[in-house]
This record gives structure tokens, C-alpha cells and sequence, in this order.
């Protein structure tokens, strides 16, 4: 049995969708990439010195370094970019984990995916005295993906598998855990905590191209990974049994989408630190006009996860002029409000 | 149990959830010392108008009564001890015994100073004895059966000594054998010490068999109420729960037996399926105007 | 079946048998807690830099002047292990209210950021505005009720449901956190150690102009709490069981939460969230008292041990000191991790 020669399944629907369904799709994600351009310009243009239109496009395309203003520009390019690549990642590694464990509330922050890079990187420091971002980008990464398979093990056991209830709580108290380790560090080491405690608040602040380039491929395998299971999860959608029933592979599709949202949400927050409610918020915000159909929510959450998180960036960065209010408080403080709204509409009796 | 007999009514009551109305200007009075069972298809309101009388949702319009007084403006604690209930899932303190949860029914009568005396020690032994289940007082309750855990609760309830008691779906979840089991106990209750029982009950045949009284709800609405022998009847299987089928009596008991027609394998009868859904009318049974 | 209703005999005996001995079985416990805290209480207070014997420690709080000994124990440990045991009793009782009335042995109040209150607002009072001492108490004190009253208000929706509760803690916890973060990075490096150490939780601050409006506040509000918990047992066994034996639970919830963050935010405030001692005590109890009763009382117990033991432990058995929340947070972790899984696998409750 095949998924496309089966009556009644989500991609023989999906086959006949309504004009309608379609055109909002298109629209959507085209409104998404307009947002996204729209973000770009106002990540260069605004910050501790505002610059006009005319200096953007000068300051990106052949700058002028005498000029003060395309100068501010040129050094805002790497942190658009980096802004732009982390936003992706969160919005599709969070639509991925929401899909693989049938969970609205999946989120690498809440998920404990970030405290696991915390502890990382403090060991890092610690143990291994590391000190430049590039080093820290491999020990978040790997803390990352050990605290999400941890998560998601502990989560996941007993007869219901991973409720959000379960998977949230068990994220919680593993950030508790994994904190106290972290606070143990610190509190003998002044010198750890005063380098830590900048990168434990996400921030593109620290952008250079060396990382960029760093980052690009770990992203670029993710996004395929996550890109390749999109209608493997649509099936997993229905349940586990299911998709088996479909003559889906679930634990291979389980285990490659696992992969890739350690891939696309780890690098994220090694390269960025913790970013709270980003991969959270933005899949929801995509599925009110893609629908639940993979293959258009993951390209939707990549732009508007982008477009998001460079606002949410340069509102940091205005508000608080001249100083600057890193992006994962932003995120946090515009992100949780949505995620109570979230809760609030689900049925209880369902998470 | 010489508490005079308690009465219990509802009156034009309207009851939902959120945005969504589910029993509308229900009217309907419970015959005290009775066997009430609430039956009607898959979402046709009789939890939420269980729930509305053991006042666990609030009603938008109209009053429950019990004993003639409406059931918000009682102390809840008032009414526990007169009104008794036993919800679909309730939830098993880890590791507690059985006879420590049965305990639990005797909140109601306990006071600010009042703690646990001999009296309370001679209820909870009552209920035990009378679900059959002494033996298994001192066992934590999670190592226990399905069948022996309903027990328990229903113990639970006994031990609160109300003369009303209501039930929401005690049989689900149970095997065959013991969901008779489980009526069985209610109606020796019910005979043995008067309480008035009223459940939701699924299942059509055990309700005409075990009931004194059948309450039919279709959408939210009263569709017929009385005797089950008068309730039942083919024309009120259709409606209630949209299915051609033949009433005969049971052959045991004699109340009404509902058997589906459905479209195959039906050829053996005296009566084909299609002429079945096409029967008129039956006369209507005598309790149909509703009140 | 048929239903014997006479009444057996003796009537009860056989209930009466099975209680009594479930009572003689939580005495036993209950005694050996009290008995343990005050060992451990005695252990606290002769160890130190400069030991004395139990005899000198007795003398010293029989208000006899000891040489050596008078301000060692008397001024600088006294008032320690008491705060300690206070402060334990506080955490371990108000985190089984919690544990208890959501129905989740994870659902401790500093595990769902319903206490997140208290620290954020200390910690931002502490680097941005330099507070300290009674100021910064009731700063924290205020901030944890009202960020409690909050979350309960965020989950009403025709009544508060256990679920929605925790994970709407959980979402206020993680902006909180958030909070603290944007603080630690704008205070100088002294002020982050300073506020870094008080949200791990310490007793270093432990002296005895602070031990007097502790321990008032929770003569005044532990009682409470003792009382509106009879509704617990009810409470237990869901919302439904509980309006059947007639306990509202709606409002029972919104007392217990209110009076149990209270608790908890006044332990807070005189030593910080000592981690994991409201997540670890009721657990604990539960696993000594096997079922045999309500564990406010034994939760306390347990708090004050595990807050007196820890503190020994960070003082004096590790290279550095350490405040007495890096060894509860660091011991509590794992068993907090198989809790979690214990929890998950068997669906359990407290």
C-alpha cells in the first residue's frame, strides 16, 4: 500500500485541496518573504545610529568605509544575516518537533535543549578553558543534542508516549537539573560566570562572518533532513499507528527528523545562545494559513521565523537606544504572552 | 437510615460548556427510592446533565432542586452528605489502601473539630461489607483489579451515606461479567437501604433491565421518561439513537430488548431490515408527553 | 452477591486493626524524622572552624557564657540552623501543598515557576537597584503572591485546571528567566556573584535580626496552611470527586495556592529558592510514610533535614563552600531525573 494510491489519506486530500486552501498558501508565504525583505532593511537601517534608505543599499553593495553611516550598515550585515539563518532554524526546527511529537507546545528552549548548551559551554570554559564563540559553538551543540534525547526519552516514556503536559514538565525540571550544575560552576568561578552570563542570553550581538560560514552546513543538512520527512510527518500527524498503518516508517522518520531539529535548534542556540518561544510561536503562526500540511508549514516557518526574529531583534536594539535589550529576552518577554494564549485555547482534556 | 427520603429536580435548567449549550430548558424530576438510568446517544448531554444536578457545571438557566431548595444557594458540604456522586475517572492517590480511600467518604461528616472516631471505623467496614471487598481493606488499591477498583469507589460513595446517589458511566472500562456485578451492587443498595440511584448508563439493555426508571435524552433535550418497558420501543430507538432495530422482551427479565437490525445477517428473522425501518409508527408508550 | 448490611459484630474492628497500624507505622516515621533533624540540628551546631563539644552547645543555649564557644555557636550558628530548619519546613511543606493539589509529584512550585516571582524581583532589586536585607524581602515576597495570583488568574477558564495551571507556570517561569538573565548581564560582576548566590540559596545571611520575622510569618501562616489542607485528601482524588464530598475546588486551590506561595516566598526571601528542597521533600516523605496519611507534616520534616544536611555538606565536606543550594540542587538532580521517568512510566500521583 502506498500513501498516494490510498483513498481518505492526508495527500489524496491534499491532491484535491480547494483553489482557496492553495491561493492563502501562496499568499502567505509570499507575505512571509515580503516581511522577511522588509526585516532586512530595518536590521540595517536601525540601531544606535539610524541611516537612511540610500545608505543601506550603498553600505551593503559597495560600501564606503570613510562614510560613518554605510560603515554602521556594513557592520550590521553579518548580525542581518546571522539573524536571518538563526530564525529559520528555530521556526523549522520547531515545526519539526511539533510534528514528529504530535505536541503544539514543543519548543528548544522549553524543551531544555537550550540548558543543556549552557551547561556545555560552561564546562567549556571551564574545563577546557575555552574561550571565542567558534569554540563554544561545539560544546553548546553537542550539549544541545544530548539534553534533547534525554528530554524527549524521559518525556516520552509511559503508556500515552510524549503529552505536551509530560514533554513540558520534563523539559522544566531537566533545566532545573541541568541549572543547578551550571550554577555550581559558577559560584566557584567568578571569572566563568562574568564571560557566561553574556552568552546566557540569546544575542546576535556577537555576529561575525567566521561563524556564519561555521554554521551554514550544520543548517543546510537540517533544513534538507527536515525538508525530506515533511510528508512522513504528515502522516505521523495521524498518529503512530496509523502511519504505520499508511505504510509509513515511523522510527526512521522519528530518528531523521530528530536529527535534523538537533541540527537546525542546537546550532541555533550555540551560535546565538538561548532563544526562548521562537520555535514555539512561529509554526503556529504559520499553520492559521498554511494549514497542517509539512510540505508548506516548514518553507512558511523558515520566513516568517527569519522575518520574526530580525524584528524582534531591531525592536532590542530601538527601544533601549543607545544600550541594547538582547533578542532572547525580546523573544521571551513577546513569546510567552502567545504561548499562554495557546494553552488557554487547547482543551485541556488534550494536552 | 431514617433520614426521611430526599427529593431531587431539575427545572427548565440550560447547561454547557463555553460557547457551547448542551442540555436545553431540561425539566425533570427524579422519583426518590428509584433506579433512574440516563440513556441517548453518543453526545446527547446526559453527563452534562448529571454533572448540572450534582452541581459540577454551573446552569445558565433554571434551578436543580434537592428537597425542594436549589442546590447553589446549600453549603457544599450540606449537600454532600444528603447527595452523594461518583464522577467518570476519578483519581487514585498512589499508593493509599483501600480502606483509607473508602475513608475519604466520610469528609462530609466531619468537622472542624470532629476527626476520625469508631462510628466512622463502623461506615467505612459497612461499605466495605457491602461491596464485598473486607478482605482486600488494608491492600493499596493501585495493585488491585478494574473490577475490584470500581468497587472501591463505589465504597468510597457508600461511606459518604447520602441518600442520593449519581453515577456517571460506572460500567465502563469493566468486562461484561462485571459491569452486571457492578448493577447488581447498585440495586441491592437501592433495595437494602432506599438510596436513590441515578446513572448514565451506555448501554442500552442493561439500563431497561436494571432501571426502574429510563430518562431518554436526544440533543440536549428530553425525549421520553417512565417505565423502560414504555420507553423502549423501536420507534424510540430510531430517534434516540438513529437505528432501525426490534424490541422483544428479554427473555430472562422480561424488560425490553434491544436488538440492532443493521444491514447484514438478517435474513433469519421474521421481519427484513428495510421493512423494519419502515414500520409505522408504534403506538406511542404512555409516558412519552413529557411533563 | 448479596449485600450484608447487619452490621459485622464488632463493627469496624477489622478497619480499626488495619488503621491503628497504619498510625503506628507514620508515628515511627514521624519520630525518627524529628529525632534525625535534631541530630543533624546538634551536628550543626558544634562543627565549625572552631568545633565545641555538645555539652559547651548545650550550656550556650541554656544561656550560660562559654568562652569560645558563646559567640561561635551562640551568635553565628544558632541562628543559622534555625533559619535552616524553618526555611526547610517552609519549602517542604509548601512544595507537597503543590505536589498534592496539581496531583504531580513534579509540579513543585519552584519546578513551574510559580516562586519564579520571588527571585526575579530579587535579583533585578539586587542589580539594578542595590537592595538588600528587610527591603529586599519584602520585595520578594510581594512579587512571588503576585506573580502566583497571576498565573492562577492566566489559567481560569471556567474554573483552573491542574494542566493549565503547570503550564502556564512554566511559560511565566521561562519569561521570568529571562528577566533575571537581561539583570545578570547589566549588574557589575560583584552584583551578578551577589544575586547568582541568593537565587542558588544560601544561609550565609542567616543571623538573628532575620530569624525573629521568619519565623513569625510562619507561626501566622503555617497553621493556615495546616487547616485549609484537610481539603487535600478530597482535592486528590480529581475535581469532580472532590465537589462530591462537597469541597469546592476551585476556590480550595486558589486558598491552598495563595497561602502555600506565601510560604514559600517568605523562605524565600530570607535565603533565596534553595533548590530543589519544596520539589524534594514530599517525595521523600511519600516513599517513607507508604500511604499512611497526609504529608504536610513529614514533607516539613524531610525539608528540614535535607536543608540542615545540605548546608553541613557545603560548609564543610567539599573543597570549597559552597551555599547549601548548590549541594541540593546538585544531589537533587538525578533524583529528579528518575523521578521524572518513574512518574512518566507508572502515570503515578503523590
Amino acid at each position: 500500500m502506498t500513501l498516494t494510491a490510498t483513498p481518505g489519506t492526508p495527500a489524496a486530500t491534499l491532491g484535491g485541496r480547494p483553489a482557496s486552501l492553495r491561493r492563502r498558501r501562496t499568499v502567505g508565504l509570499a507575505a512571509c518573504v515580503v516581511a522577511v525583505l522588509l526585516a532586512v532593511v530595518a536590521s540595517l537601517a536601525f540601531g544606535a545610529r539610524v541611516v537612511g534608505p540610500s545608505d543601506v543599499v550603498a553600505g551593503v553593495l559597495h560600501p564606503d568605509t570613510s562614510d560613518i553611516a554605510q560603515a554602521a550598515v556594513r557592520s550590521r550585515v553579518a548580525r542581518t544575516l546571522l539573524g536571518l539563518l538563526v530564525g529559520a532554524a528555530l521556526g523549522v526546527g520547531g515545526a519539526v518537533l511539533q510534528g514528529l511529537t504530535r505536541n503544539p507546545l514543543a519548543d528548544p528552549a522549553l524543551l531544555g535543549i537550550s540548558s543543556g548548551a549552557s551547561l556545555a559551554v560552561v564546562l567549556g570554559i571551564m574545563l577546557l578553558g575555552l574561550s571565542t564563540l567558534t569554540q563554544y559553538v561545539w560544546m553548546a551543540f553537542a550539549g544541545a543534542a544530548l539534553a534533547s534525547v534525554l528530554v524527549y526519552a524521559i518525556g516520552s516514556l509511559g503508556r500515552e508516549g510524549a503529552t505536551p503536559l509530560k514533554l513540558a514538565l520534563a523539559g522544566a525540571a531537566t533545566t532545573a537539573a541541568l541549572g543547578s550544575g551550571v550554577s555550581m560552576v559558577l559560584l566557584s568561578r567568578t571569572d566563568v560566570l562574568d564571560t557566561f552570563r553574556f552568552w546566557q542570553v540569546g544575542s546576535l550581538g556577537r555576529a561575525s562572518f567566521a561563524e556564519l560560514g561555521q554554521v551554514l552546513p550544520f543548517l543546510a543538512v537540517g533544513a534538507v533532513l527536515a525538508v525530506g520527512c515533511a510528508r512522513g510527518m504528515d502522516a505521523i500527524a495521524l498518529g503512530d499507528d496509523v502511519a504505520v498503518g499508511l505504510g509509513q516508517r515511523v522510527g526512521v522518520i522519528r530518528a531523521v527528523g530528530g536529527t535534523a531539529a538537533v541540527l537546525l535548534c542546537g546550532t541555533a542556540v550555540a551560535v546565538a545562545g538561548p532563544i526562548g518561544f521562537v520555535g514555539l510561536v512561529i509554526p503556529h503562526l504559520a499553520r492559521t494559513f498554511t494549514g497542517p500540511s509539512h510540505r508548506w508549514l516548514l518553507p512558511t516557518s523558515a520566513a516568517l521565523g527569519a522575518a520574526l526574529l530580525l524584528a524582534a531583534d531591531v525592536i532590542g536594539r530601538v527601544v533601549a537606544r543607545p544600550q541594547e535589550i538582547e533578542v532572547g529576552i525580546v523573544t521571551a518577554l513577546l513569546g510567552a504572552p502567545v504561548f499562554i494564549a495557546i494553552i488557554r485555547r487547547h482543551k485541556v482534556a488534550a494536552l | 437510615m431514617t433520614d426521611p427520603v430526599h427529593t431531587l429536580a431539575v427545572e427548565g435548567i440550560t447547561v454547557g460548556y463555553d460557547d457551547r449549550v448542551v442540555v436545553h430548558d431540561m425539566t425533570l424530576e427524579i422519583t426518590p427510592g428509584a433506579v433512574t438510568a440516563i440513556v441517548g446517544a453518543n453526545g446527547c448531554g446526559k453527563s452534562t446533565l448529571l454533572r448540572a444536578m450534582a452541581r459540577l457545571l454551573p446552569a445558565r438557566t433554571g434551578r436543580v432542586l434537592l428537597d425542594g431548595t436549589p442546590i447553589d444557594s446549600m453549603r457544599s458540604r450540606d449537600v454532600a452528605t444528603v447527595l452523594g456522586l461518583l464522577p467518570q475517572a476519578p483519581v487514585c492517590p498512589e499508593g493509599i489502601a483501600v480502606a483509607d480511600l473508602v475513608g475519604r467518604g466520610r469528609y462530609p461528616h466531619q468537622g472542624w473539630f470532629r476527626r476520625w472516631t469508631a462510628q466512622d471505623d463502623a461506615v467505612v467496614e459497612q461499605a466495605l461489607v457491602a461491596t464485598d471487598i473486607l478482605d482486600l481493606a488494608d491492600r493499596p488499591v493501585d495493585e488491585l483489579s478494574g473490577g475490584q477498583r470500581q468497587r472501591v469507589w463505589i465504597a468510597m460513595a457508600l461511606a459518604q451515606q447520602t441518600d442520593v446517589l449519581l453515577l456517571d458511566e460506572p460500567t465502563t472500562f469493566l468486562d461484561v461479567a462485571h459491569q452486571v456485578d457492578v448493577l447488581d451492587l447498585l440495586v441491592d443498595l437501592n433495595r437494602d437501604r432506599g438510596t436513590t440511584i441515578v446513572m448514565v448508563l451506555h448501554d442500552l439493555n442493561l439500563a431497561a433491565r436494571y432501571a426502574d426508571r429510563l430518562v431518554a435524552l436526544t440533543d440536549g433535550r428530553l425525549y421520553a421518561q417512565g417505565d423502560p418497558s414504555d420507553v423502549v420501543t423501536e420507534q424510540m430507538v430510531r430517534d434516540v439513537f438513529g437505528m432501525a432495530a426490534r424490541v422483544v422482551p428479554d427473555p430472562v427479565s422480561g424488560t425490553p430488548l434491544v436488538l440492532p437490525l443493521g444491514r447484514h445477517r438478517t435474513g433469519r428473522g421474521t421481519q427484513p431490515a428495510d421493512e423494519g425501518a419502515a414500520t409505522p409508527p408504534t403506538e406511542r408508550p404512555a409516558a412519552q408527553p413529557v411533563p | 452477591m448479596t449485600a450484608a448490611l447487619a452490621p459485622a459484630p464488632a463493627a469496624g474492628a477489622v478497619v480499626a486493626r488495619g488503621r491503628r497500624a497504619r498510625t503506628r507505622r507514620r508515628r515511627t516515621v514521624l519520630v525518627v524524622l524529628v529525632l534525625a533533624v535534631l541530630a543533624v540540628a546538634v551536628l550543626a551546631l558544634c562543627v565549625g572552624e572552631r568545633s565545641s563539644s555538645p555539652a559547651e552547645v548545650l550550656r550556650v543555649l541554656l544561656g550560660e557564657q562559654v568562652p569560645g564557644a558563646s559567640f561561635n555557636v551562640g551568635v553565628l550558628r544558632a541562628p543559622r540552623v534555625l533559619t535552616g530548619i524553618l526555611v526547610g519546613v517552609a519549602f517542604g511543606m509548601g512544595g507537597v501543598v503543590f505536589q498534592t493539589m496539581l496531583r504531580n509529584p513534579l509540579a513543585s512550585p519552584d519546578i513551574i515557576g510559580v516562586s519564579a516571582g520571588s527571585s526575579a524581583a530579587a535579583v533585578v532589586a539586587i542589580t539594578l537597584f542595590g537592595l538588600s536585607g528587610a527591603a529586599l524581602s519584602v520585595v520578594a515576597v510581594v512579587a512571588g503572591l503576585a506573580v502566583a495570583a497571576a498565573i492562577y488568574a492566566l489559567s481560569w477558564r471556567s474554573g483552573v485546571q491542574g494542566a493549565r495551571l503547570v503550564l502556564i507556570g512554566i511559560a511565566v517561569g521561562a519569561m521570568l528567566d529571562s528577566v533575571i538573565g537581561y539583570a545578570l548581564t547589566r549588574a557589575g560582576v560583584y552584583d551578578a556573584n551577589e544575586a547568582l548566590r541568593w537565587l542558588t540559596g544560601s544561609l550565609n545571611s542567616a543571623f538573628w535580626p532575620g530569624v525573629g520575622p521568619l519565623a513569625a510569618a510562619l507561626a501566622v501562616l503555617l497553621p493556615v496552611l495546616l487547616v485549609l489542607a484537610r481539603r487535600l485528601p478530597a482535592l486528590q482524588l480529581g475535581d469532580d470527586a472532590a465537589a462530591g464530598l462537597g469541597v469546592s475546588p476551585d476556590r480550595s486551590r486558589l486558598g491552598l495556592l495563595l497561602v502555600a506561595v506565601a510560604v514559600i516566598a517568605v523562605a524565600t526571601a530570607a535565603t533565596g529558592p534553595i533548590a530543589f528542597v519544596a520539589f524534594l521533600s514530599g517525595p521523600i516523605a511519600h516513599r517513607l510514610m507508604r500511604g499512611t496519611g497526609a504529608l504536610l507534616v513529614p514533607a516539613a520534616l524531610v525539608g528540614a533535614l535535607l536543608v540542615l544536611s545540605a548546608d553541613l555538606v557545603g560548609q564543610h565536606l567539599l573543597v570549597h563552600r559552597f551555599p547549601v543550594g548548590v549541594v541540593t540542587g546538585v544531589l537533587g538532580a538525578p533524583y529528579l531525573l528518575w523521578l521524572l521517568a518513574r512518574t512518566n512510566r507508572s502515570g503515578g500521583s503523590l
